[in-house]
């Protein structure tokens, strides 16, 4: 027969502070907060699975073109800066540490280190899209802006063979446009989802100032820091697949 | 037609019958309530709606289509309106009605009581999904009213890029919005497959339509972002002319194709793997016996979902990949026929000594099998090297999908909106009508696509409003049958709006069938289940069912 009781069977156990308390948060279609809170993470964890294969599409194009157009690509990515995007790693490896602490602060119930590592965590970020403006700012005063006003005088193949800085040949000066057409793709995607972030972060840390996250209930803080961790790790392959590979080559 | 003796309808007594007092439609009033609903069967009912609509605005081009081919001089329309009118077609029919159809109507509605979940995991995510379909909806309008889009459904490059001037911006904005609604529903489905089932109810217990349902939310969630992002670049090299892929800058028109069919390969499993979801519920019910060889068939819907994932490059076979990838390409292609013919095979041993009837729902599951096996078959001549070359862009195509697409994926529509009618509404269709349109749509449908197998076949090619006078006596059927296929698709919309009001009383469970869908009240409560069930036999189990009949047991309210 088909009608019973639900039994409490769900694999995991309740932690013992709220078994028998349904907290506001919780939703009338789960059985119980474990359940819902496994189900938001499944779900993020899901959502980052689409958002690789949407950066894959151009991870795609970026490989084969490089392949393609060797001499463009490493001529192009040494008008990159280092310094800059390295301090940018550096930064964005910082927000994700406060984020991860952020994280341990809801779990461990303190408010206060919540609200200011999230805060921390946004500064970073600001950091972080501020430099980056200053990078594209630059790219737009040497006219490296794929368009009619693409500019191909700066490129050079550096130390190219054991030679000096010797121009690039024509037909290679041209490509090096898709170089910057999937550099400002990229990078402006992932800008993007920086921006997103940063945004999806003030409405948190209102959230958390006024207590929602430190009394059990801490799903949202999880599954954004899985969030702001993955769009780290995007940029830890931008930045050595844009900046530092082949900037020399023998 | 009445119910006779042949028939399994188990109706109540229609003097004193009346729907449930409480249930999913009238539990809360007035518009706002649906437009902010959380019930997975509401969003369901919004869909249905929805894709009715753009169903109609689709299948109106595809008569206008048919019009202009009625006779070999191009006297309709110009050659560019022309270009619109199949470009509309196929944008709204694949993106707005063959992908989200069965998924977000059937599969909405029925997907979490299979499993005996009282919502879907995230119902809001789910409304958002219906929203989404909406506004990219009102973008692809917005292209169509605007002027129009001439790049066909593929937006190929540097077609789409350079050469035409049209809406394609426009258009590629609303397919990348409605892609996201996509997605999140193929995203609900899984975390609500995997976290939601009711206590008993094991992957092997699944009703074969959630299976199904999971395979091809799989490949909503894995090709719909690669198709997001080459419309992305399509619409910045038209806006800001970067170069990934125009020529005349380096960038390489067969990377479009490939970012492209990644997706729109296995897009056409989004759409058939569903449908064979409802075949398989159907074909069990209207034979009385378990699906033949239930592993094999769950299976076999993860197995198209992969290899789906791999034959994409047979769009390009004479695009200029190489030799050895078309070979590759050309192998994969066929190997995708064998987990399809699994499913046949397997439905055609579950109805051997079966106790078979022939209501509605089992007569478009009939359509579906002769239909899709149809244009499965001719989709191996496809894919092999040889005959592509000589079949490509020929009718022959044209045939092709349209067997499989709208001989399988739309009787299997037809065949689930039918079979399920009475639970989502609580009353049943008019019986012969409903077989008389089911008879209809299979004779128009053949008459429509078989001469064009012959027009591929002597060369005519697709996407071309002219065409030479010997070939117009096919050209005359096929735009007959399509007329017969407008009145067949015409009836379900009359008779079933009619059965709103005046179909008799359904009761639970007309086709005495054994999923968890049947034992609750029809129509649904808001949640479901007043408790929640605890599943302790396998799904098709007709034995458990009469034995339940005996004790009588329900969880109506």
């Amino acid at each position: 027969m088909i009608v019973a009781t639900r039994p409490h069977t769900h694999e995991t156990a309740q932690p013992e502070e709220h078994a028998h308390v349904a907290l506001p948060q919780h939703r009338h279609h789960f059985e119980t907060q474990e359940q819902q809170r496994e189900a938001a993470t499944f779900g993020m964890w899901l959502f980052l699975l689409t958002e690789i294969m949407f950066f894959g599409g151009l991870f795609f194009s970026y490989l084969l073109y490089r392949n393609w157009y060797y001499d463009a690509f490493v001529a192009a990515s040494n008008q990159l800066s280092v310094p800059l995007g390295g301090t940018n790693t550096a930064v964005l490896i910082t927000s994700g540490f406060c984020m991860a602490i952020a994280v341990w602060a809801a779990e461990v119930k303190k408010k206060g280190l919540l609200v200011v590592t999230l805060i921390l965590t946004m500064l970073f970020g600001c950091i972080f899209i501020g430099i980056k403006y200053d990078e594209y700012h630059e790219k737009w005063e040497k006219h490296h802006i794929p368009g009619e006003h693409f500019d191909v005088a700066e490129f050079v193949n550096p130390h190219a063979y054991g030679l000096k800085e010797a121009p690039l040949a024509p037909d290679a000066a041209k490509k090096t446009q898709i170089f910057f057409s999937l550099y400002f793709a990229m990078t402006g995607l992932h800008a993007l989802h920086m921006i997103i972030g940063l945004g999806i972060l003030v409405w948190l840390t209102l959230r958390a100032h006024r207590g929602d996250f430190t009394a059990g209930y801490v799903a949202p803080i999880e599954n954004f820091a899985l969030y702001w961790h993955f769009v780290d790790i995007v940029w830890l392959f931008l930045f050595p697949l844009l900046y530092l590979i082949n900037r020399h080559p023998v | 037609m009445s119910a006779t003796s042949s028939t399994i309808v188990n109706l109540p007594d229609q003097k004193t019958a009346t729907l449930p007092k409480r249930n999913y439609l009238n539990n809360e009033d007035g518009l706002l309530s649906w437009l902010f609903t959380g019930d997975h069967k509401r969003i369901a009912i919004l869909y249905l709606i929805s894709i009715t609509f753009f169903f109609f605005i689709g299948g109106a081009f595809a008569g206008l289509i048919r019009l202009e081919l009625l006779t070999p001089q191009p006297d309709l329309v110009a050659s560019d309106t022309y270009n619109k009118f199949f470009s509309m077609h196929g944008i709204i029919m694949v993106f707005l009605f063959l992908v989200p159809s069965v998924p977000a109507t059937l599969g909405n509605f029925l997907m979490p009581i299979m499993i005996g979940a009282k919502d879907l995991a995230f119902p809001k995510v789910n409304l958002l999904s219906w929203y989404l379909y909406w506004v990219g909806g009102l973008f692809t309008l917005a292209a169509l009213v605007l002027g129009g889009v001439d790049t066909g459904w593929t937006f190929t490059t540097p077609l789409s890029t350079h050469y035409l001037n049209t809406h394609v911006v426009t258009a590629a904005v609303g397919i990348f919005i409605i892609g996201f609604s996509s997605i999140f529903t193929g995203l609900n489905f899984i975390v609500t497959i995997h976290r939601m089932r009711a206590p008993g109810m094991t992957w092997f217990r699944l009703p074969l339509f959630v299976w199904s349902n999971y395979a091809a939310s799989l490949l909503m969630v894995l090709g719909t972002p690669v198709l997001a992002i080459t419309l992305v670049l399509v619409a910045l090299e038209r806006t800001i002319g970067i170069g990934v892929f125009d020529p005349t800058k380096g960038g390489d028109p067969l990377l479009f194709q490939h970012l492209f069919w990644f997706y729109s390969h296995p897009a056409v499993y989004i759409m058939i793997l569903p449908g064979m979801g409802v075949i398989s519920e159907v074909i069990s019910t209207f034979s009385r016996k378990r699906v033949f060889g239930y592993t094999a068939v769950a299976f076999s819907s993860v197995a198209i979902a992969l290899f789906g994932f791999f034959v994409w490059a047979h769009h390009m076979f004479i695009m200029g990949v190489s030799n050895y990838s078309a070979l590759v390409f050309s192998l994969l292609t066929m190997l995708v026929a064998v987990p399809s013919a699994i499913k046949i095979f397997n439905w055609a041993f579950t109805l051997q000594k079966g106790s078979i009837t022939f209501e509605t729902p089992m007569l478009y599951a009939f359509g579906f099998m002769g239909l899709f096996t149809i244009g499965g078959m001719t989709g191996v001549f496809l894919g092999a090297l040889g005959m592509d070359i000589h079949l490509t862009e020929t009718y022959f195509i044209v045939a092709h999908f349209h067997f499989v697409m709208v001989g399988g994926m739309l009787m299997a529509f037809l065949s689930g909106i039918h079979f399920w009618w009475p639970k989502m509404t609580g009353r049943m269709y008019p019986e012969s009508l409903s077989k008389l349109a089911a008879v209809t749509t299979f004779i128009g449908f053949n008459l429509t696509f078989l001469p064009q197998f012959i027009l591929g076949y002597l060369g005519m090619p697709r996407r071309y409003h002219a065409y030479p006078p010997e070939f117009q006596v096919l050209n005359v059927l096929s735009t007959a049958g399509a007329t017969v296929l407008g009145v067949g698709y015409m009836l379900p919309l009359l008779y079933l709006g009619w059965s709103l009001k005046y179909g008799a009383i359904a009761g639970n469970n007309p086709w005495q069938a054994t999923g968890l869908e049947w034992q609750i009240q029809s129509p649904p409560l808001t949640e479901n289940f007043i408790e929640v069930p605890v599943v302790d036999h396998e799904a098709y189990d007709y034995e458990w069912l009469a034995h339940k009949t005996e004790q009588e047991v329900t969880t109506v309210g």
